[in-house]
């Protein structure tokens, strides 16, 4: 009767939810849920959600794994600083969001005295110093380290830019906590991310889950290994690519809609599909995650409706155009509100449709028609993930949707826009268990167990949608 | 006249931005000059064809570059060019050595005419069509030392 089990743990920001694994039979044994106790003791509430647990379950099994992710008292604070905008300052942005952080700043060319105020008053968990091919400029970077090392800015920064220059900002920055990874950008237009996040989840799980008080959990969890976003996309990665000779479902894209920001993943190459298609820009990371801070369904519902326009909303929502400015007001207000009537459930509905056609749309690259002086050609900036065959739905507004297949289809390529690359004709998978997370978790442990459990628990739209009706009727 | 040895770092090679400015996607005779900069010791940033003005600028920044040379075979070169010099400036690259070679103009103009109209925009030198490879390394060379010799002054 002792069968292996594995607890995994999202330390949230309203709640702690747990999730039991049979890592034997490839199961999910039961879920609890407790509030987010970060504020005070984040160990009462795991404790709460614990017991939630141990009251669906009848008795706790003996866990072999007890694994968390955070994305409590604000998740992964991040400030990033580049040299020139779309170069390494941009491929800083990208290694901060790769690993899952929460970007609060970011910063190009030379920090002046106003910078390094605001820094000081955003107060980032970790910063990120770019700028810089190696053995390139080095003017830039050593004079923004000089200006942090004199500063009173606390926080542990990676440096990842000018290998070069390191000796000397390594001097710059003597009496803070820096560590140094590899070039952002070595080369020329070259992205080289993966150091620059490893480093930055090292430091996530020595200092930051110390710092934020997380690991007042340690009794009842093991690790905090990632910051939740970071565990999603880990479980979109090993869902993609499989694990040894279990096979993934290839290409994929997962959109996370919520309550503060919409967050997009892909996992694809998203190189040009039409020979001939030049493609500009930085190179693109095969595993991308973009974060739409303007598109949270609560916090920036006004900022949705002015991206959207009311006339739209009020049409999708199939409601007067005077009840959802009301309601947009009033859900600013009240962030945490979830809805209790018709009316609020179609406004819901119709802020994340707006939410997900815009986040997708950004996340996705587009062509343009060039012309030339012998004819027309065709660029390309951003992924082509017109081919992408698997759309993935998590998080809690996807799960709790009553017909989440209603908000996935707004991810879709617009047939009036065929500048945009988004997919053309995938299929839909809703993470109604909220377990993608859970896998990420997993999938360095027992990575054939959060496979097996990520292909049986993602399902259809359709089948749940009939799951629903079967529970209702 | 070649710069002299000892003033010229051995370990860390000057860097030249390449690229054809512009709609333009004649990209082999940039080729050729980029793969012939290479083997002279010279560290390329080869942007290649249809690139823009501002992108050579961003390149140079990130990688501190010594020259930018840039081409244009298409006759709109003039267009494409202008404020050149003034957008290396305004990034901080005063001093940057700046060439621009190829079919610059459309129609028949001396190239006496040609070469004063972008020397005049700024560019250090222009190379008129079939300019060979051999003459744009004579200048590098020339006037990389020149500016061991005297480096140019930053404005301000």
């Amino acid at each position: 009767m002792h069968a292996a089990a594995a607890l995994l743990i999202d330390f949230g920001s309203t709640y702690t939810k747990l999730r039991a694994i049979d890592l034997d039979r490839r199961i999910v044994l039961a879920s609890g849920q407790g509030p987010s106790t970060v504020t005070t003791d984040i160990s009462v509430g795991m404790r709460v959600a614990l017991e939630d647990l141990r009251r669906r379950l009848g008795r706790l099994p003996r866990f072999r794994y007890r694994l968390g992710s955070s994305s409590a008292a604000g998740g992964l604070r991040m400030v990033t600083v580049g040299l020139v905008r779309e170069l390494t300052a941009e491929a800083a942005r990208r290694a901060a969001l790769g690993a899952g952080a929460k970007l609060v700043g970011t910063y190009a060319y030379r920090l002046t005295a106003a910078d390094m105020a605001s820094i000081q008053g955003l107060g980032p968990d970790i910063l990120l110093l770019a700028g810089g091919t190696d053995g390139g400029n080095s003017e830039v970077i050593l004079h923004n380290a000089r200006m942090l090392g004199s500063g009173t800015l606390d926080c542990p920064i990676v440096y990842a830019g000018n290998r070069a220059a390191w000796d000397a900002a390594k001097d710059l920055l003597a009496g803070k906590m820096a560590v140094c990874a590899e070039n952002v950008m070595p080369e020329f237009n070259v992205l080289n991310i993966e150091p620059a996040r490893a480093a930055i989840r090292e430091i996530f799980l020595e200092r930051i889950v110390h710092a934020k008080g997380i690991d007042r959990a340690r009794d009842e969890c093991d690790a905090v290994l990632m910051p939740t976003p970071a565990a999603v996309m880990d479980g979109a990665r090993l869902l993609a690519d499989g694990h040894g000779s279990a096979s993934g479902l290839g290409d994929l894209v997962v959109v996370d809609p919520g309550g503060a920001t919409t967050d997009v993943h892909s996992v694809a190459s998203g190189q040009p599909r039409v020979p001939g298609v030049v493609q500009r820009g930085l190179p693109e990371p095969r595993v991308k995650r973009t974060v739409e801070g303007d598109l949270g369904m609560r916090h920036n519902a006004a900022a949705i409706g002015e991206m959207a326009g009311i006339p739209a909303l009020a049409a999708d929502a199939r409601l007067p155009e005077g009840t959802v400015s009301r309601l947009i007001g009033e859900l600013a207000q009240d962030v945490d509100r979830l809805p209790h009537d018709a009316e609020e459930r179609a406004l819901d509905r119709a802020l994340a449709r707006a939410a997900l056609r815009c986040a997708m749309k950004r996340h996705c690259g587009s062509v343009e028609t060039v012309y030339t002086a012998f004819g027309p050609a065709t660029a390309q900036t951003g992924k082509d993930l017109s081919g992408v065959e698997v759309v993935v739905g998590t998080g809690g507004v996807i799960a709790h949707s009553r017909a989440p297949l209603e908000l996935l289809e707004t991810v879709v390529a617009d047939p009036t826009e065929p500048e945009s690359l988004r997919p053309r004709d995938p299929r839909f998978l809703v993470d109604r268990e909220y377990l993608l997370y859970a896998c990420g978790l997993l999938a360095g442990a027992e990575p054939e167990a959060a496979l097996e459990l990520a292909l049986k628990y993602l399902k259809p739209p359709t089948e749940v949608l009939a799951d629903d009706v079967a529970a209702n009727g | 006249m070649m710069p002299d040895p000892e003033r010229m770092p051995a370990t860390t090679p000057r860097t030249i931005v390449t690229g054809v400015i512009g709609s333009d996607t004649h990209i082999v005779g940039n080729r050729i000059l980029s793969m012939a900069l290479e083997k002279a010791g010279y560290k390329v940033v080869a942007l290649g064809a249809l690139t823009p003005a501002p992108e050579f600028v961003k390149a140079a920044v990130e990688t501190n570059a010594d020259a930018i040379l840039v081409s244009s075979l298409y006759g709109q070169g003039e267009l494409d060019c202008r404020g050149f010099r003034e957008l290396c400036i305004e990034a901080g690259l005063d001093a940057i050595l700046l060439y621009v070679g190829g079919n610059l103009i459309v129609g028949k103009h001396p190239w006496d005419v040609v070469e004063r109209i972008f020397l005049d925009m700024g560019f250090d030198r222009a190379a008129a069509p079939g300019m060979r490879v051999e003459t744009v390394l004579d200048w590098l060379a020339q006037d990389f030392a020149a500016r061991e010799r005297a480096p140019r002054r930053q404005a301000g």
